[in-house]
């Protein structure tokens, strides 16, 4: 998988990525407070895979998300897609480049605009892109109706008269309509029951197969990331700490982070006992992360070294990066 | 798929369209007949509407016609609310009155409504520092009470009806900007905002295909709220001799002629009065129905 994936050329290139937001001042004359959401991340997405985001909330997982969508201007780094630059886009320009770059949102509820029809919602998403001539969109919206599981005559109805599943299959219509090739899937199905998780799932997979999309899944749920990803990203308070192909990372974690997440998935089997490593303390604030490494706070592991000097993300295995001053001596572990 | 089925469903999806359609329709009138006090407000509505359209087959007399012989008579068989000072028959005034007032109200109310919802959605939707400047300057606007902008607005402009309008309409700007700035901001940051900023509309498609009519509701019950008060305040500054000029039978000016005479002939006032207040009192009725019966998410 991995020779596979670096011989082919990303798709989407993300680095030194940053998104900071300004928090207001808590008190007059005191200086205004940063938050840095994500604080210099670089990685690659590779035609036709489903790289995840994992994390805890507040991690910078869905921030990365809407940076690479532009819905907030990045403060910093750079987005290539296909190798053009997304930040240096002009409004126009990036505007009818958008319809490549598709979201996925969690909360169903909100990501329908509940005063418009599904057809109304389909028709315009193509006419803003130009997709198909009016004439020709009615089949098209017939066909993807067929394609997410809907009844072509749910068409005409408003959003309220759906449940949480079918209303998750219409936005992923409305992304389908306009023929995008990435699909950022911001805990796309998060906020479902677990049945309908695995049919939106599947549903996904499908449509990745049928239309060579490249999924970005952004989810804190270890098992669904297990059962759709071809690689994980690991992220830890705005900054990657490990990044691999999913049989590498669930088999041998090498970040401390990764380990304690990873025990944390609840196992079916009662014979199998595990460690669970629980790790002390709170994320802290993204407003003073720490120094040093971030999560030397909570790192059973951590010496001065992790304290003083942020460790690089190198790859330690072929297309296993891990950020980790000690990854090879605690991979022993 | 083949392709005449297709055409079939597409012929089948179109009949289907038209019942929803129908369907919906059907639906606002039920919720809205469910609420009596609309219904009650809608009748006053339509009761006055019919009165300013029918004035001239109404009115039994000429409304300027002097008959000084025949002043301030009380209402009679001939005169059913009797006649002014100058003799001239109070029900013909009022009935051509509501012409007037309707007139006043509505284009006062359209012009404040245009100009508040559209800065009030550049306002909202673009916040920053254009959001500081249009909010800063709406600010001077309401800390002066309304009925002094109004006088300022008319010593400017000079007294008239058209001017009163004016002056009536710009007072309305900030309350609506104010109401339409808040709903913005809020819709603005919904998911399928961004999920059609992510489908690469430009800024006018979401502001007014998808801020806009999802920030109806509020600008209808505030728009239902100010036809009152603009009619209220619009004979308020007709009676402060600023607006209609005699011999207009603009209510607030009959009003205010009928000061002269409270303790001789008290019908003079007492009519125009019932009829704005029964007006006023139409429109706020109405407009809290038209809220319930507008919002599709109110539906069971």
């Amino acid at each position: 998988m991995n020779t596979l994936l670096s011989s082919k050329k990303p798709i989407l290139k993300v680095s030194n990525l940053k998104q900071y937001f300004i928090v207001k001042r808590e008190a007059l004359f005191q200086p205004k407070q940063v938050v840095k959401a994500v604080d210099g991340i670089s990685f690659d997405l590779y035609p036709g895979e489903t790289l995840s985001i994992v994390g805890e909330s507040g991690c910078g997982k869905s921030t990365t998300g809407r940076s690479i969508l532009h819905l907030d201007e990045p403060t910093e780094g750079e987005i290539l897609y296909k190798d053009v630059s997304l930040t240096e886009m002009s409004k126009k320009e990036l505007r009818n480049i958008r319809g490549d770059i598709q979201v996925i949102f969690q909360d169903p509820f909100a990501s329908l605009n509940p005063r418009r029809t599904i057809r109304q919602m389909l028709d315009e998403a193509m006419a803003i892109q130009k997709v198909l001539p009016p004439k020709q969109r009615e089949a098209r919206m017939l066909e993807l109706m067929q394609n997410v599981g809907l009844r072509p005559e749910y068409l005409e109805r408003y959003p309220h008269e759906f449940s949480g599943g079918q209303r998750q299959r219409i936005g992923i219509a409305r992304a389908l309509a306009v023929n995008p090739k990435v699909i950022i899937c911001d805990e796309a199905v998060s906020a479902l029951d677990v049945s309908i998780q695995a049919q939106i799932l599947n549903l996904l997979k499908r449509l990745q197969n049928d239309f060579d999309l490249t999924f970005l899944f952004i989810s804190h749920d270890l098992s669904i990331v297990k059962h759709i990803s071809d690689r994980v990203m690991v992220m830890y308070l705005g900054k990657i700490v490990e990044i691999s192909d999913k049989a590498s990372l669930f088999k041998n974690p090498l970040h401390p982070y990764t380990k304690a997440l990873l025990s944390a998935i609840p196992v079916i089997d009662q014979t199998i006992k595990r460690e669970r490593i629980l790790l002390k303390g709170d994320v802290p604030s993204p407003l003073n992360p720490p120094t040093g490494c971030r999560f030397h706070t909570r790192c059973p592991f951590a010496t001065d070294l992790c304290r003083d000097e942020e460790p690089l993300l190198r790859e330690l295995e072929s297309g296993h990066l891990v950020a980790c001053h000690f990854a090879e001596k605690l991979s022993a572990i | 798929m083949t392709k005449s089925i297709a055409i079939e469903e597409a012929t089948e999806l179109v009949s289907i369209r038209r019942k929803l359609r129908k369907e919906k329709r059907q639906l606002f009138f039920r919720t809205i007949g469910q609420n009596k006090a609309a219904v009650v407000g809608g009748f006053i509505i339509l009761f006055y509407l019919s009165l300013t359209i029918l004035a001239p087959v109404l009115a039994p007399f000429d409304p300027f016609e002097i008959e000084l012989e025949d002043k301030l008579q009380g209402p009679s068989t001939e005169h059913w609310m009797g006649t002014d000072d100058k003799g001239r028959d109070i029900l013909s005034r009022i009935l051509y009155g509501s012409r007037l007032s309707l007139a006043v109200g509505f284009s006062s109310v359209l012009f404040g409504a245009f100009f508040g919802i559209l800065l009030g959605l550049i306002a909202g939707y673009y916040g920053k520092w254009v959001d500081t400047i249009i909010s800063r300057s709406l600010d001077v606007m309401l800390a002066f009470p309304g009925i002094l902008l109004a006088l300022a607005i008319i010593s400017a402009l000079g007294p008239s009806l058209i001017n009163v309008t004016i002056a009536v309409g710009v007072f309305s700007i900030p309350l609506f900007a104010r109401i339409v700035r808040g709903s913005t901001m809020e819709v603005k940051n919904l998911e399928y905002i961004d999920a059609i900023r992510t489908l690469g509309a430009n800024d006018f498609i979401i502001i007014f295909r998808h801020i806009f009519p999802n920030i109806l509701s509020p600008i209808i019950v505030q728009g239902s709220l100010r036809l009152a008060t603009a009619i209220l305040s619009a004979a308020g500054l007709s009676f402060l001799g600023l607006g209609a000029q005699p011999p207009s039978p603009e209510w607030g000016a009959m009003l205010s002629s009928g000061r002269d005479f409270l303790f001789t002939a008290p019908y003079m006032a007492i009519f125009p009065g019932i009829m704005i207040s029964v007006l006023v009192l139409g429109f706020n009725l109405f407009g809290d129905g038209l809220r319930d019966a507008l919002d599709p998410r109110m539906k069971k």
